[in-house]
């Protein structure tokens, strides 16, 4: 278990979910983390919807400024260094969407890099149009990695359709997962799946509550 | 059935008007619609279509009143104060007679508002907007799937009465995610002997314009154009109703409202309290003769909306003052609760329901 783990991917594949239920895991078995939300792409599905859950159960949670409020104003907050500079917590980094949203890394990049204790992970829906294959899914790896300036060393396979997803199109994307990471030369580090269709070996995801259908 | 995707309501426009033949994009970028310029930007090069990001909303317009002289199926999106900009190139494009779609993924206003979902656009997307007599065709889905499906019937209505046509969304719609069945690629061709082609030398030239200098023609270009409304009005308003069989409490709402209410609709039936939902898909034209039909059975009406009230004088309009007709709102970039809506059938029904 590396100390720092950072999630990146297309927009809309998942990276928030992810963080957020990655983070819960690791409180729950004792650790220190730190979960910052450094998507400067989207103002919407936020880390903060979250935040007084996870600071109750232990977390440190940095958000951007203007997060949830009705400023569209990216910028990076200042205690986001500590991500990189207190090497003693653990750090879950919800990066934002596609390269635009990677580009934000750069600044943290150098310290990353120097300490070279990190699993920077990318997050992939096979039934997102624009990676509905693995070779779509390898252009936004690579367009994602160019921009963060720092590469993957894993993927995670978040292959759903929302509320109507079944165990079996979970299934029907372990081979694309699998083709992926041949491409990619990349192993599956996690599959990630609704908690009650979650299988022996697979990351259960808790989704947010719906107030309406 | 194809195979779903899970998309966003932005993304699922975009792909949606390049299925139905959409080939020309003009647009600049406001949240909460930035994710449809996104995809096209993404999918048009690849596909030989054209995505542009105009220098301002009043270029982009123009440049679709451009395009849509030729003939070609072409569109322009945005959201709220976006669309403001918008208003003289749409009243150009509709006094010229010409079919386009127009995409409005509403914000909260006036002024620069906020970035959360509302629906306080309705009376600018159905009572004009821009100068002279004219009307849009305006459609407005409640889900990711119809974000799809009234896109494409959009550009066919937009095309058959040449008349341009709105996509009336809002935040919520634009962000949020759900499986759609995208159309099948599936252009229905209209003739348009009006398009501006090229002569070849073989026939006269044709003109696209909005410029009537003789009064007696600009009167007659409107009567004519009012013709069609009144076909289009008698033709294709379009409307859900559910639960309405024996309803005693009618609510109207549309696009993300309706969601809302439909939740609303059945927990009311389960306390035994007869509501039912009228969900007008198209606002203009505006679905009256079913909700004067509703006039006639039920006790009173709802409109639930995400403005300070700009529906509820069609309602009232349409059910001509037969029964009361209550407002249930919120707005600034809030969206109704179905309790809240829950609270209004009610106090409505008292003692009696």
């Amino acid at each position: 278990m590396k100390r720092i783990t950072l999630f990146c991917g297309h927009y809309g594949s998942g990276k928030t979910n992810i963080a957020i239920n990655f983070t819960r895991d690791l409180l729950a078995k004792g650790l220190p983390v730190t979960i910052a939300d450094l998507d400067v792409v989207n103002p919407y599905f936020r880390t903060k919807d979250s935040e007084e859950e996870l600071t109750r159960a232990g977390a440190r949670v940095i958000t951007l400024p203007f997060a949830n409020s009705n400023v569209d104003l990216p910028s990076l907050p200042s205690q986001a260094y500590a991500l990189v500079q207190d090497r003693s917590r653990y750090a879950v980094i919800d990066v934002g969407g596609d390269d635009r949203g990677a580009l934000a890394l750069g600044r943290y990049v150098p310290y990353i890099l120097e300490e070279n204790d990190y699993d920077m992970l990318c997050v992939v829906n096979f039934y997102r149009p624009l990676t509905t294959t693995p070779a779509e899914a390898l252009e936004v790896l690579r367009e994602v990695e160019a921009a963060a300036g720092i590469p993957f060393t894993g993927i995670v396979n978040n292959s759903n359709l929302g509320a109507e997803t079944t165990r079996e199109d979970v299934e029907k994307s372990l081979s694309k997962a699998k083709e992926l990471s041949r491409l990619s030369g990349l192993p599956v580090r996690m599959t990630t799946v609704r908690a009650d269709l979650a299988g022996d070996g697979e990351f259960p995801l808790t989704l947010q509550k719906k107030i309406f259908e | 059935m194809a195979e779903k995707v899970l998309m966003k309501g932005n993304e699922a426009i975009a792909e949606a008007a390049i299925r139905a033949g959409c080939r020309h994009y003009f647009g600049y970028p406001i949240t909460p619609q930035t994710e449809l310029a996104a995809y096209m930007a993404k999918r048009m090069p690849k596909i030989n279509g054209v995505f542009l990001q105009a220098e301002s909303e009043i270029a982009a317009i123009n440049m679709v009143y451009g395009v849509s002289g030729t003939g070609k199926r072409v569109m322009t999106s945005s959201s709220s104060p976006g669309i403001s900009l918008k208003q003289e190139g749409i009243s150009y494009i509709a006094g010229s007679d010409l079919p386009c779609l127009i995409v409005n993924v509403q914000r909260g206003g006036p002024g620069l508002g906020g970035i959360q979902p509302s629906q306080s656009d309705y009376f600018q997307a159905t009572k004009g907007g821009g100068h002279g007599d004219y009307h849009l065709i305006v459609l407005t889905p409640d889900s990711v799937q119809e974000m799809a499906d009234l896109t494409a019937l959009a550009f066919d209505l937009s095309d058959k009465y040449r008349v341009p046509a709105m996509l009336l969304a809002d935040g919520t719609l634009g962000q949020m995610m759900e499986p759609v069945a995208l159309p099948e690629e599936h252009v229905n061709r209209v003739e348009k002997p009006w398009a501006v082609t090229g002569t070849e030398g073989k026939r006269k030239h044709n003109i696209i314009n909005s410029l009537y200098l003789v009064p007696e023609q600009l009167e007659e270009k409107n009567l004519e154009r009012y013709r069609r409304y009144k076909a289009i009005e008698e033709n294709e308003a379009r409307f859900e109703s559910y639960m309405m069989d024996d309803a005693e409490y009618c609510i109207v709402a549309f696009g993300i409202a309706a969601r809302v209410s439909k939740n609303a609709v059945v927990a009311l039936r389960k306390e035994g309290i007869k509501a039912g939902l009228i969900r007008p898909i198209t606002i203009w034209p505006f679905p009256k003769k079913v909700i004067a039909e509703a006039a006639e059975k039920v006790k009173a009406f709802v409109s639930v909306e995400l403005s300070m009230g700009q529906m509820i004088e069609d309602v009232k309009l349409a059910e001509d003052c037969k029964k009361p007709v209550v407002l249930c709102n919120r707005v600034g970039g809030m969206i109704p609760t179905p309790d809240q809506v829950i609270e209004t059938v009610k106090k409505i029904a008292g003692g009696n329901a």
